[in-house]
């Protein structure tokens, strides 16, 4: 826009020609996000990278490597290392479950029928209750004398207690109550950003409900589907409170923020604690750089409708 | 190819909530018929042809194709093309593949498919544009993709539902041209709906006039602009000035009509009654501003039918000139091909034959708050 105007030596003033840049009075608005950036992340962030270089004696002694002894650690002593596969163990499927689950009841909520709001209410809900909530919720109601057990023992169908907290089931169970309702948001809304008049002219050309989910929905909700299972997959890979309160916390839901929480908490091993974060942090990159890396290979344009 | 003999509509109606949106449509298409359906937003055009697609359920009557029920199938199953408004491409499949899609949900093997496309895409000129998405091309041009995503099924009706309104004027002109020459090349029976009566008059061998959800008139592009029906009809037909008036005597065919609200509340003006009329009702007179005169004096000639006013705009429109008379609280149309004086007195007259004489009422039938 500006730039025909400067070929010959610019008359405007410095504050002008500034402006013209992108640089004026606006910018300061940046200020008090950057200081809190810089204050509550990059420096604490930086801080613990800092730390994980500088293990404890023990832990140099036990298994080498001198500065990176920590790493070692990590991928040497099975304990630590397989607290990776546990973790994923539990975030990918409820994930996965948590956007495929939501399709179908996203496409279905998209038609104007009687009680839709009082059911997209009840769905949206459970966003509200915090983890501890939901985990205490759990406990109660599918515990080993909880409402489900007693009620099924009552009437006979079952001879002993089902064991549905406790264990992998139930920190699966709490991923999924706190993931759906945000993965059913993200994907209605997505959803309501494609033309309904595509589904209309893919009618009239002949295709059934299965070919016009799969060809044109489908292709066209993609991406959104992308985006919506890396943020359910990254709140899913660092749960904490459930894995401990309705988990197995030493058994099969050993997950790495529970590691980290015991090096810090327990073995007062800061280092050894940064390393584990750190590394979770990893773990989730290489997942969403994945999931990126499909995404980008699929139509990325405007959706035609309402955005 | 897909033929069939006769559409039928019978009694075709849908409700809102209450509300009809189109009631009692009664229409026979023939094969290769091009047929128009007119009227502003909200006379119920649109509904009816998304009844006929199968896109909206009816909720009353029957549409019947060569006597059998057809307006119980799911609009997958009916086999008809539809050309959208806003186009309905699919953003994410290139030109071909949008034009393949059709084709493909029929099963078709792939190179008898390549070929229907090639020739589809060939009709509608886009050949150098197959690969690229909607995204990149024109308004003109996606609309002629979905032209020939419609036309390469060959389907036994093509529903158009305003295909130009996003268009501009020049593209519009263009396109209008193209559909008739394709309807013409390759006889497909074809419904098209529109707000713009030059649209209609040009494209069409029928048009139906729509009202609040009812016929108002159905003929042909001559019988609707020779001879409308009601005054409704002619508003949409070109008689640019509709006055309201009262029968003062009637002889033959022939009415004298006084218009209230000009200057000394005296003209009379002979018309050419439409409907029975009698002296002391309610009408409304027609007259196309090409058939005014505008005189600057008061001559001999002109009469008792003279209109007396005030030119108070005048517009140039290339050969003619479109003038704007005010005359009581009335502002009058008119087109002279020599300058008037803005701002001086003329008298308009117009030979009785092109002036109608309708009756005020538009039809007994409609409720009045309906009418509204």
């Amino acid at each position: 826009m500006s730039g025909s105007r400067q070929q010959s030596r610019s008359t405007a003033s410095l504050r002008h020609r500034l402006a013209e840049r992108g640089v004026d009075p606006a910018l300061l608005m940046l200020l008090p996000g950057l200081v809190l950036a810089v204050a509550l992340f990059v420096y604490p962030f930086s801080y613990g990278i800092g730390l994980t270089v500088q293990p404890t004696a023990e832990m140099q002694a036990q298994w080498g490597g001198g500065a990176f002894a920590n790493y070692v650690a990590f991928f040497r002593d099975p304990f630590v290392f397989d607290s990776v596969w546990l973790t994923m163990r539990l975030a990918l499927p409820a994930a996965l479950f948590n956007v495929l689950a939501s399709i179908p009841v996203a496409m279905v909520l998209r038609h104007k029928f009687r009680g839709k709001r009082l059911l997209t209410s009840l769905l949206v809900l459970p966003i509200t209750l915090g983890t501890v909530l939901t985990a205490q919720g759990l406990l109660i109601f599918a515990g080993r004398q909880g409402w489900i057990n007693r009620t099924l023992l009552e009437f006979g169908l079952i001879d002993e207690p089902l064991r549905l907290v406790n264990n992998y089931l139930g920190v699966m169970f709490s991923l999924v109550i706190t993931g759906f309702p945000f993965a059913f948001l993200l994907i209605s809304s997505y959803l309501s950003g494609i033309d309904p008049s595509l589904e209309r002219a893919a009618k009239t050309l002949g295709a059934g409900w299965w070919q016009r989910f799969r060809r044109i929905i489908l292709p066209l909700l993609a991406p959104g589907l992308a985006t919506t299972f890396i943020l359910t997959f990254v709140l899913a890979f660092s749960v904490f409170p459930s894995a401990r309160l309705v988990g197995d916390a030493m058994g099969s839901t050993r997950v790495m923020s529970l590691m980290a929480f015991r090096a810090f908490g327990e073995q007062n091993d800061y280092a050894m604690a940064s390393t584990i974060a750190l590394m979770m942090g990893v773990v989730e990159l290489l997942v969403v750089a994945a999931v990126l890396g499909l995404r980008s290979l699929l139509y990325r344009g405007t959706t035609g409708g309402k955005g | 190819m897909s033929t069939f003999e006769s559409l039928e509509l019978r009694g075709v109606g849908r409700r809102f909530g209450g509300v009809d949106a189109l009631a009692d449509l009664d229409l026979t298409i023939k094969a290769g018929e091009f047929v128009a359906l007119l009227g502003p937003s909200g006379c119920g055009k649109s509904t009816a042809l998304n009844c006929l697609a199968g896109l909206l359920p009816l909720t009353h009557g029957e549409i019947l194709l060569d006597g059998k029920r057809i307006d119980t199938l799911p609009p997958e199953r009916r086999g008809f093309g539809m050309v959208f408004q806003s186009y309905a491409l699919f953003p994410h499949l290139s030109v071909e593949k949008n034009v393949a899609f059709g084709l493909q949900m029929q099963g078709l093997p792939r190179a008898q498919i390549d070929a229907r496309v090639r020739k589809a895409i060939e009709l509608v000129k886009l050949d150098e544009h197959v690969k690229k998405l909607p995204g990149q091309l024109s308004g003109g041009q996606q609309q002629r993709v979905a032209i020939a995503r419609a036309v390469v099924l060959e389907p036994s009706l093509v529903l158009m539902d305003e295909p130009l309104s996003n268009l501009d004027a020049k593209l519009r002109l263009d396109m209008r041209t193209e559909i008739r020459r394709l309807h013409q090349s390759l006889g497909l029976t074809t419904i098209y709906v529109t707000h713009d009566q030059e649209e209609a008059l040009s494209l069409a061998d029928r048009l139906v006039v729509l009202r609040n959800g009812r016929v108002q008139q159905i003929g042909t592009p001559d019988e609707l602009y020779e001879s409308p029906t009601s005054w409704y009809v002619a508003d949409f037909m070109g008689y640019r000035n509709i006055l309201p008036a009262t029968v003062v005597s009637t002889s033959g065919d022939e009415a004298v009509v006084a218009l209230p609200g000009t200057a000394d509340g005296g003209v009379r003006l002979t018309g050419r009654a439409v409907g029975a009329l009698s002296a002391g009702d309610s009408v409304r007179v027609a007259i196309r501003p090409d058939d005014f005169s505008v005189s600057s004096s008061a001559a001999e000639g002109l009469g008792a039918g003279a209109i007396p006013g005030a030119v108070s705009v005048v517009e140039y429109q290339g050969r003619e000139l479109a003038v704007g008379v005010q005359t009581g609280d009335t502002m009058l149309h008119a087109r002279t091909p020599t300058a008037p004086q803005v701002g001086g007195a003329v008298w308009l007259t117009a030979p009785v034959e092109r002036v109608l004489v309708f009756p005020e009422s538009l039809d007994a039938a409609v409720p009045a708050e309906v009418a509204a």
